[in-house]
């Protein structure tokens, strides 16, 4: 699991599971902000590439990500999202916060 | 002509599941109600909102109506469970998610949007809002100290069926 996150540059790319719900995210969300504390990176980019399933937990990764590093001008990307996570991410109108592209 | 076919054959199918209120059965109750589901032939947006819907129902319940505090206080480790009920009656899926837990105080409040009592754990707080957007109907019901009923209902076909009337 541990090579889904990868330090590049200022950026903390995280791989997304397949399934990301509150059993995954608990670790998803801790691991990532091992990465943040301990490499001191700016941008967090969340990749949705495998993702097939994702609920209001996954929203709660972003955010609390996005308060973190946003407080220090840092900046959130969603990326290879399909329809689907696109329309659970901006039901929660995360399009204004956070940078999200196909 | 497949409309037509599912409207004759009319089904009342039920289950029932009682599970360990413990995080990994949450992947387990929405594969469950999905299939459940499968003879209703649901599109794949029906069955991503309806997976969505049930994973943030036993979520709720798993976090919310068993934290911490309320094992502790219980001593009631590893006896906490969720209870699942799925009907379902002609095109309609009735989903029931019931926990024993500590229950809600202010169900208004803890229905608003970006509401959470555990912002710590990253809650969103958008459990009960994806319930209503991606399902037809949401009721809860709650008593502190006795636990938490969510039931919510879903039409199914609504979709070919817009689709037919343009």
């Amino acid at each position: 699991m541990e090579d889904n996150f990868k330090v590049i540059d200022n950026y903390l790319m995280v791989k997304m599971p397949e399934e990301v719900d509150h059993h995954k995210a608990v670790y998803i969300s801790k691991t990532a902000d091992q990465y943040i504390m301990q490499e001191g990176v700016g941008n967090v980019v969340f990749d949705f590439e495998d993702t097939r399933f994702m609920d209001s937990s996954g929203i709660g990764i972003i955010i609390g990500r996005y308060k973190k590093i946003s407080y220090f001008g840092g900046k959130v990307f969603a990326v290879n999202t399909d329809m689907r996570i696109r329309r659970t991410l901006m039901i929660c109108g995360l399009h204004k916060v956070i940078e999200i592209m196909e | 002509m497949e409309t037509g076919q599912k409207m004759q054959c009319r089904i009342k199918n039920e289950m029932q599941l009682t599970f360990d209120a413990i995080s990994v059965n949450e992947a387990f109750a929405r594969i469950a109600v999905a299939a459940f589901v499968t003879p209703l032939n649901p599109t794949v947006e029906e069955f991503s909102d309806i997976k969505t819907a049930v994973s943030e129902a036993v979520t709720n319940a798993i976090i919310h109506g068993y934290d911490e505090e309320f094992v502790k206080a219980e001593g009631a480790e590893g006896e906490n469970k969720v209870y699942l009920h799925c009907m379902i009656v002609d095109d309609v899926l009735q989903v029931e998610v019931r926990d024993t837990g500590k229950g809600i105080d202010d169900i208004e409040r803890a229905m608003e949007p970006l509401f959470t009592t555990k912002p710590e754990l990253d809650r969103s707080g958008m459990g009960f809002a994806f319930m209503e957007a991606f399902m037809d109907d949401l009721e809860v019901q709650s008593e502190p100290g006795k636990g938490t009923i969510v039931q919510m209902k879903k039409k199914l076909g609504t979709m070919s069926w817009i689709g037919k009337e343009e």
